[in-house]
C-alpha cells in the first residue's frame, strides 16, 4: 500500500475543499441571487472544466504556471521555486478543475431558497449578515455539503490534470490515481487493486452522502 | 388624525411596472387594495416594505420618512418597521413556529424574545404548537404563525398580501373574525391586498381600487361599490348593471336629471357636470332595483318603472338572483336579487313577465369610460 500517495491525495483533497468552501459559497450565491452583465460567461467558465478533457485543462494550466508566464514568475518569486511539479501548483490546478463541482450545487442550493423567503427575512428586520447566517446558510448547507463532498471525491481521483501539472514525484505530486497508473505500469496488480479499492470506497461514500443531502433539501424546502 | 399619523404612500414610475399610486391609511384603519391580478397590488406592498424600489415616490409612516425620491431617502427593508404577511406565508422551513416568530425580534434583548414570541403565538391561538415546524402545521395554522411573526417586530404598519387565499373557506371565515379582532387591539394602519371583493367589503374600512398600477378610487367599500368614480371602477368592483345613457334634461334646482336610456326615460338625482345631450355611463347597484308585486300594484311603481321578462332565476341559498330583459331593450339585462320567499310569492320563474323600479337615488352617473370600452 502506497501510504505516501494516499496521504498526499488526502491532503490535496482537504486543502482543495478548504479553498473551495468560501469560493464556492461566494460565487454560487452571487450567481444565484444577482443578475449582472457577463453572468452567463462566468457560469460558462465555471462549468468549462466539466466538459474540457483533463489533459487539455492540464496543458493550459501547465502553460499558465510555467516560468514563461507572469503567474509562474510571480509564484516562483513568492514560493522560491516553480509552481509546476509542486504541491502548491497541484492545489491551484485542483481548485480550478473542481470549480464546477463546488459552485454548481451551491448555486442550485441558494436558488432553491427563493426570493420570497429572502424578502421575508428582510421584512423580519434581519440585516444582510444575519439573513445569510440564520436563513440562507441553514437552508443551503446540504447543497454546500454536497458540493464539498463532490470536490473531495473528485480530487481524490483526479488523474489527467494532476499528471500534466504535477507529474509523478513521490511525496510531492504522486497522488493515489497516479500511483495506481504507476503500479499497473510496473505490473504490480495487487498494489493497483488496493489503491483502486480505496478510491472506489471514497466514491461510493461520496455518492451516498450527496444523495442523503439532497433528500434533506427535498424535505426542508419540499 | 394628525398630519403625520398613519401611513402615506405615493409612488410614481413609467417603467418597468407603471405606477401612479396615492393612498393613505390611518392608525387602526384597515384599507383594502383591490384590483385584478397584475394591477400592482403586491408591488405596492413591496415598495412600502422596502423590497421594491420605485423610481419616484414617498412612503411615510407616522411622520417617519422611509422613502423619498426627492430627498434621496430609501431605508433598506430591515430598517422599516413593517409586519408583512406573504401570500404563501414564506415561513422559515428550518425553524419552529416559535423560532419563526422570534426570528423577527432582532430589536429585543435575546432573553426577552422567547417569552414575547410565546405571547404572540397565544394571541393568534397557537399555544401548544410552538415547537412545530411549518411543514407540520395546517394552512390556517401557518397563516397564524405568519401573522404572529409579522407582529413580532412591533411594526408601525401591517401589510397583508392576500393572506387568506391559501386556506380553505371555513378557516378563512374564522381568520376574518380574528383579523378584525386583532386590528381593534393593535391600532396600527393595516393594508390588505385582495382580489376578493367580498373579503374587502367584510373587513375593510376603506377600499382603494387599482388597475394597471394606478389607484382609481379610494373610499369606503359602500361608496366605491355604489358610487364608483368611473365605469372602469364599476367594472373592476363588479357593481353590475352598468349602462350608457344620454342626458335628456336637467333641473338644477330640484337636483333632478332626466336620462334617455335607449328610448326609456329615467330620472336620477344630483347635479352632474354634463350638458344636455352628453353621453354618460351609469350604474344601479343590486339593492336599488325593486321588484313590483305581480298580484297587485303598490306604492312607488311610478319611479323609473322598467317592464320586461325574467330570463333567468338562480337560487343561491335563501336568495334568488334574477336577470330581467327590459321590454324596450332586451339586449341590456338588469341583474338584481330578492329573498327567495319574495320570488316564490310573486311566482317568478324564467320566462314570466315582471317589472321593476330603478330607484332614482341609486342611479349613479359617471363620465363615459376612459378606457374606450363604452358600456352598452
Amino acid at each position: 500500500m502506497d501510504w505516501t500517495a494516499l496521504r498526499l491525495s488526502l491532503e490535496l483533497a482537504l486543502v482543495t475543499v478548504a479553498v473551495l468552501l468560501p469560493v464556492g459559497v461566494l460565487l454560487g450565491r452571487t450567481l444565484a441571487f444577482h443578475r449582472f452583465p457577463g453572468r452567463g460567461l462566468v457560469e460558462a467558465l465555471v462549468a468549462l472544466p466539466l466538459v474540457l478533457p483533463p489533459t487539455v485543462l492540464g496543458f493550459y494550466l501547465l502553460a499558465a504556471f510555467g516560468a514563461a508566464s507572469p503567474l509562474g514568475r510571480l509564484a516562483e518569486a513568492l514560493l522560491g521555486r516553480p509552481l509546476v511539479f509542486s504541491f502548491e501548483g497541484l492545489v491551484l490546478a485542483s481548485v480550478i478543475a473542481n470549480l464546477p463541482f463546488a459552485v454548481q450545487p451551491v448555486q442550485r442550493g441558494f436558488e432553491a431558497i427563493g426570493v420570497e423567503l429572502r424578502d421575508a427575512a428582510a421584512a423580519c428586520g434581519m440585516p444582510p449578515l444575519v439573513r445569510f447566517l440564520r436563513v440562507e446558510l441553514p437552508l443551503a448547507w446540504p447543497a454546500i455539503a454536497t458540493g464539498l463532498v463532490l470536490v473531495f471525491a473528485h480530487t481524490m481521483g483526479e488523474f489527467g490534470v494532476v499528471l500534466m501539472v504535477g507529474g509523478s514525484i513521490p511525496g510531492e505530486t504522486r497522488t493515489v490515481a497516479i500511483a495506481i497508473y504507476d503500479r499497473v505500469q510496473a505490473f504490480d496488480d495487487r498494489g493497483a487493486a488496493l489503491l483502486s479499492a480505496v478510491l472506489l470506497a471514497v466514491a461510493l461514500v461520496a455518492i451516498l452522502a450527496t444523495f442523503g443531502f439532497s433528500r434533506r433539501v427535498g424535505r426542508r424546502l419540499g | 388624525m394628525s398630519a403625520g399619523a398613519g401611513l402615506r404612500v405615493e409612488l410614481r414610475q413609467e417603467a418597468p411596472i407603471p405606477l401612479a399610486v396615492e393612498l393613505a391609511c390611518a392608525p387602526g384603519e384597515l384599507t383594502a387594495l383591490v384590483g385584478p391580478s397584475g394591477s400592482g397590488k403586491t408591488t405596492i406592498l413591496k415598495a412600502i416594505a422596502g423590497l421594491y424600489r420605485p423610481r419616484q415616490g414617498r412612503v411615510a409612516v407616522d411622520g417617519e420618512v422611509w422613502l423619498d425620491g426627492a430627498g434621496r431617502i430609501a431605508l433598506p427593508a430591515h430598517r422599516r418597521r413593517v409586519g408583512l404577511v406573504f401570500q404563501s406565508f414564506a415561513l422559515f422551513p428550518h425553524l419552529s413556529a416559535l423560532g419563526n416568530v422570534a426570528a423577527a425580534m432582532g430589536h429585543l434583548p435575546r432573553a426577552e424574545r422567547t417569552g414575547r414570541a410565546r405571547e404572540l403565538l397565544r394571541l393568534v391561538h397557537l399555544e401548544g404548537l410552538e415547537g412545530r415546524r411549518p411543514a407540520e402545521l395546517s394552512g390556517g395554522q401557518q397563516q397564524r404563525v405568519a401573522v404572529a411573526r409579522a407582529l413580532a417586530r412591533d411594526p408601525a404598519v401591517l401589510l397583508l398580501d392576500e393572506p387568506f387565499s391559501a386556506v380553505d373557506r371555513a378557516t378563512r371565515q374564522r381568520l376574518y373574525r380574528e383579523i378584525a379582532e386583532l386590528r381593534r387591539i393593535l391600532g396600527m394602519p393595516v393594508l390588505l391586498v385582495t382580489h376578493d371583493l367580498e373579503e374587502a367589503m367584510l373587513l375593510a374600512d376603506r377600499m382603494t381600487v387599482l388597475h394597471r398600477g394606478r389607484t382609481l378610487q379610494s373610499g369606503t367599500p359602500l361608496e366605491v361599490t355604489t358610487r364608483p368614480a368611473s365605469a372602469e371602477v364599476a367594472r373592476l368592483v363588479d357593481v353590475g348593471n352598468l349602462f350608457a345613457a344620454r342626458i335628456a334634461g336637467r333641473d338644477a334646482d330640484a337636483e333632478r336629471v332626466l336620462l334617455d336610456w335607449h328610448g326609456r326615460p329615467l330620472e336620477a338625482r344630483g347635479r352632474p357636470p354634463w350638458p344636455v345631450g352628453a353621453r354618460v355611463a351609469w350604474v344601479i347597484p343590486d339593492g336599488f332595483v325593486v321588484l313590483h308585486r305581480r298580484d297587485r300594484p303598490s306604492r312607488g311603481e311610478h319611479e323609473n318603472p322598467v317592464p320586461g321578462r325574467i330570463e333567468q332565476m338562480v337560487v343561491l341559498g335563501q336568495t334568488a338572483r334574477l336577470t330581467l330583459r327590459p321590454a324596450h331593450a332586451p339586449e341590456l339585462p338588469i341583474r338584481f336579487s330578492v329573498p327567495l320567499h319574495v320570488a316564490r310569492r310573486n311566482g317568478l320563474a324564467a320566462g314570466v313577465e315582471a317589472s321593476v323600479s330603478l330607484l332614482a337615488e341609486g342611479i349613479h352617473l359617471m363620465a363615459e369610460a376612459e378606457d374606450g370600452r363604452a358600456p352598452p
